[in-house]
């Protein structure tokens, strides 16, 4: 989230789309219900079901799964058609008035510089502004050039008419138009509309430009940075924020740094690319202290082994040809090129898209490790389990090994929610049995491989025999020792840059925030982003002060908000160029002649005056955020409808590039997509209030509430197929299919697409073959096995099915 | 007055004894009734400050245990029930978190380390020693064998691609960084979790 849940009550508008929050959030939904209540606030849900936040909206619009850009880039050019934008904002703090290369097109479906045989935008120099000698971007403040950012936006959104919109999407023109007005009204600086969303824009081959599209229209309208704004991702697991900080992802380094490429061959050429100049006059472009948080990291992992002259041990850390995301990794199992697996807490065989082809992938491994407090079905993959799971278990040759892990209840340690406050939860008792803690199981490891390499040797040992684990107790590290280490300290004494003959820092002093971090090797610290989270004045994680002097939903001394303890992200911005409030019905950080202040941390170098004119997105080079994103993205710097991968129709705008052309399709997936000749129903994945993932299905209250798997279905649809309420259906897709009970209901209505009815299929993903709940074929079956063209989330919300009457299974699903 | 919730608690379980009775006219018995009603049991347990395990409004959570954490004593967990002090929450709970407690006791929680071999149709029980050891020498085999110094144009890339570790975001932070380090010491590439699936 840019802003937090707290803040939603200070909202004017609340935009829930691609989530549903009411069921899947309704801790936090309630502060929606808050602004209503209390802020005069409405609430516009569109969703292709008429869920339970839609049932408290104030207007609810259908729309077809998959379409969230068309919507949006109709949205955007209403706002531009209509000069509902915050012309100030815009101009000053977004890149709409600078100039783009004459290299930048888009004709037919396709930016500027597709390669058709490799799938790809090899040549993407056009994608960017026009420099002058000094290397700052060129603009033209009149915003008259047709080059210009914002002229090049009016021209590519133009194609989305009301009538476009209700075509692709199915959304009726005058539901769509009374959407844009509401939307509208948020342009005044007075006004602001907070938009919140989940899994319903990210599980799409256009998933990071869903959110692009929604980033773009806050920006038109000058709700980034300010209370009740912002663009607001609800998130799943309770820690997911945390570990993403934390990059347990292919790619990344902890505080969003990324790892090294195979072409960045010394640490010199590392940095080339991550120097991060300016581009326009006098900005910050905060990333300059790149170098600073990468040596301190290295620092924190490597300790001594780190030095100068080996380049902060860069290569301890491996360097990627390509990406070896969640997609990547099950094919390089089903291709049987991988011989070992680790799941810790996450059920690979029910998470992954494509189940058979995961069930396939996890055969050919030659061992398994299941971290987990609970039985799953990927530990289980080998067990045969009658239809649900039809193997036999003396052909799978895969040895599995199952380590029970604690609890939330049995562990102690901080995690991050959504709005990045970081707080520390208490262990209240052991768990059952001989449970141990991730930390334990982990640190045991470490030993074990530690010992093996130091007497035996092996490949590559130095990074493993070099690893700092220097805690009190190694075998069993205590977690505020390793919060320590994700802060930082110093390694030696600092002196003080302003006077030499005083300190700093002295050696093991905690960092007060990243400001001290340096590149030289005197300061270490695991994550930037968390520094200040346990400093000399203690584990601000622990903090409980729930007061609020200013009413604003800040709480500055709960907990501590990544990054410096900023609530709103951006916050600079809550202010006009001249350092004052744009409204002060919206007053939140301002410039008081001699300071930022306001209520949350400045995002922003404190004492910098207006007049000099920084701009407010101080990661950006430029200083402005970007309704054109340069190369940020493999597939656009703007965002463009296409169809789902199971695409429904040829796409309106440009029937030859039907769907997202820079997709990664596996070669042994060539087939795996449906066509609507055969699969001709629409189908979304989504998720019950009573449940939560694969877990609830073990815990008895939840399995006694929801009890099996069904799908839900409208009126019309359930006619045609002559199924009636509680009947056993078959759901089949190009992938597979699945029995399933039907729920007929009027929550799903068809969506008149391209002027014909198109039937949406609703499947909860809760169900398996292990669990209190009765046995299931696990829905996804029938998911397609591709991804995000920019970070390859699978596209579980949009694919394409039929369905039929059918008889209910052969072994009838019983309690397992 | 200052009132704490327990105080509060135990004040309206008197106070309804005395009323209901009280109305059907039986004077003085609401008294000894009140008097008769359990301690709240609750005043017997220990309060522990924690976090709903599911979605990431990361609800503040109170956990309940009985016994006095002595050190050959185990403490059970009796009841969880929302944070009123939390800014997000103030106290509710989702049909999902206010279900917790069943989630702690499953039965279908995982007590020891188990085995299943190859071809086997059954799980075996084993010591942490041995599954430790088995995790750590097949980790060792493959990373041994498989380990790529340098890639085919001779640059060192110090990658091992054979292996996957698919970690969780229901862990600590402290847990999280603690796999990250171990895993990526091992220059394992295939790490992710649940942020983009």
């Amino acid at each position: 989230m840019t802003n937090s849940w707290n803040d939603i009550k200070n909202t004017d508008l609340v935009l829930v789309m691609g989530g549903n929050a009411a069921e899947a959030h309704p801790c936090g939904f309630k502060w929606v219900v808050e602004a209503k209540a209390n802020n005069g606030a409405k609430l516009i849900v569109v969703d292709p079901r008429f869920t339970r936040t839609a049932a408290v909206a104030d207007v609810y619009a259908p729309i077809r799964p998959g379409t969230d850009i068309a919507f949006l880039s109709g949205v955007m050019r209403y706002l531009l058609g209509n000069n509902k934008i915050q012309q100030e904002y815009t101009k000053a703090y977004t890149n709409a008035s600078y100039l783009v290369k004459a290299g930048y097109k888009f004709e037919d479906g396709l930016f500027s510089g597709f390669d058709e045989g490799r799938k790809a935008y090899v040549d993407r120099s056009g994608w960017d502004y026009e420099f002058d000698e000094q290397g700052m971007a060129k603009v033209d403040e009149t915003l008259q050039d047709p080059r210009c950012v914002i002229n090049l936006l009016k021209a590519h959104v133009e194609r989305y008419t009301p009538e476009m919109v209700e075509r692709i999407c199915g959304t009726p023109k005058d539901k769509f138009l009374k959407i844009c007005e509401m939307i509208g009204t948020t342009s005044t600086p007075d006004r602001t509309m907070t938009s919140m969303y989940a899994l319903g824009w990210t599980q799409h081959t256009t998933g990071a430009q869903n959110i692009r599209s929604m980033a773009m229209i806050q920006l038109l309208l000058g709700n980034m940075g300010m209370p009740g704004g912002g663009v607001n991702a609800l998130r799943g697991h309770s820690n997911v924020q945390g570990i993403t900080d934390l990059a347990l992802l292919s790619t990344s380094t902890p505080g969003y740094l990324v790892l090294p490429t195979e072409k960045e061959t010394t640490f010199a050429d590392y940095m080339k690319s991550r120097a991060f100049k300016p581009i326009r006059p006098g900005q910050t472009s905060f990333w300059q202290n790149y170098g600073k948080f990468f040596v301190s990291q290295q620092k924190s992992f490597f300790g001594a082994a780190a030095t100068k002259d080996n380049d902060w041990a860069y290569d301890y850390l491996p360097k990627f040809d390509t990406g070896y995301d969640t997609l990547k990794i099950v094919d390089l199992m089903a291709a049987g090129q991988m011989t070992g697996l680790f799941c810790q807490g996450l059920n690979l065989m029910m998470a992954a898209p494509d189940k058979t082809k995961v069930q396939a992938g996890l055969s050919k491994l030659k061992w398994l490790v299941v971290i987990d407090p609970l039985e799953t079905e990927t530990a289980r993959f080998w067990e045969n389990h009658g239809e649900y799971n039809n193997v036999d278990p003396k052909a799978i040759q895969t040895e599995v090994i199952v380590l029970p892990t604690t609890t939330f209840a049995e562990d102690e340690g901080s995690a991050t929610n959504s709005s990045r406050v970081i707080m520390w939860h208490w262990k209240a008792a052991e768990g059952p049995g001989e449970v141990r803690s991730d930390i334990e199981i982990m640190s045991d490891l470490f030993h074990r491989l530690k010992t093996a390499y130091a007497k035996d040797g092996g490949a590559f040992p130095d990074p493993i025999l070099n690893l700092t684990w220097n805690y009190s107790n190694p075998r069993n590290p205590d977690p505020a020792e390793v919060l320590k280490e994700i802060n930082g300290y110093a390694v030696e004494d600092v002196p003080d840059p302003a006077d030499p003959s005083k300190l700093l820092l002295r050696a093991g002093q905690l960092l007060p925030n990243f400001g001290v971090m340096r590149d030289d090797g005197k300061t270490a610290s695991g994550c930037w982003i968390y520094t200040g989270v346990y400093t000399e004045a203690g584990n601000m994680s622990m903090r409980r002060d729930a007061s609020d002097p200013t009413g604003r939903g800040v709480f500055s001394n709960w907990g501590f908000a990544w990054p410096a303890n900023r609530r709103v992200l951006y916050n600079r911005a809550s202010a006009d160029p001249n350092g004052k409030p744009w409204s002060e019905r919206k007053k939140y950080v301002w410039w008081n002649g001699s300071r930022w202040t306001g209520p949350d941390v400045p995002d922003y170098a404190p004492t910098v005056a207006p007049d000099k004119a920084v701009g407010p997105f101080i990661m950006n080079p430029e200083g402005t955020a970007r309704l054109f994103a340069r190369t940020a993205l493999p597939d656009g710097p703007f965002p463009e409808h296409y169809e789902p991968m199971d695409a429904y129709i040829a796409n309106p705008l440009h029937p030859k590039v039907t769907t997202n052309p820079v997709v990664r399709v596996f070669a042994a997936d060539a087939k795996a997509f449906g066509k609507p000749d055969k699969f001709p129903i629409v189908a979304t994945s989504y998720r019950l209030t009573e449940h939560f993932h694969y877990w609830t299905k073990n815990a008895h209250t939840n399995a006694v509430l929801q009890p099996e798997l069904f799908v839900e279905m409208g009126e019309r649809l359930a006619k045609a197929k002559g199924v009636k309420d509680g009947d056993w259906v078959e759901v089949t897709s190009q992938r597979g299919s699945i029995k399933a009970k039907a729920c007929v209901t009027k929550r799903l209505r068809p969506i008149m697409v391209d002027g014909k009815p198109c039937d949406v299929l609703g499947i909860p993903i809760h169900y398996g073959f292990v669990g209190l709940t009765r046995k299931a074929h696990p829905m996804n079956v029938l998911t397609p096995p591709v991804g995000d063209a920019s970070v390859q989330t699978p596209e579980y919300k949009a694919f394409l099915v039929d369905v039929k009457k059918t008889t209910p299974p052969a072994q009838s699903p019983a309690v397992a | 007055m200052a009132v704490t919730r327990r105080q509060f608690m135990k004040v309206s379980a008197a106070g309804l004894a005395a009323s209901s009775v009280g109305a059907l006219g039986f004077t003085g018995a609401g008294e000894a009734l009140a008097a008769g009603v359990r301690p709240f049991k609750l005043e017997r347990a220990t309060e522990t400050r924690n976090a709903c395990p599911y979605c990431a409004v990361a609800c503040g959570v109170l956990i309940y245990t009985m016994g006095d954490r002595s050190k050959n004593a185990r403490s059970e967990i009796i009841h969880i029930e929302g944070d009123p002090d939390h800014p997000v929450n103030r106290g509710t709970l989702c049909p999902r978190g206010a279900a917790a407690l069943d989630f702690v006791r499953s039965p279908n929680r995982l007590k020891y380390p188990m085995v299943r071999k190859p071809g086997s149709d059954k799980f075996e029980r084993i010591s942490w020693d041995v599954a430790m050891d088995r995790v750590a020498k097949l980790v060792k085999e493959d990373r041994d064998k498989n380990f790529i110094a340098k890639n085919r144009d001779g640059v060192t890339v110090n990658r091992w691609l054979t292996t996957g570790f698919f970690g969780t975001s229901s862990q600590s932070n402290e847990a999280g960084y603690l796999t990250y380090k171990l895993v990526r010491a091992t220059g394992l590439l295939g790490l992710e979790d649940q942020a983009r699936i």
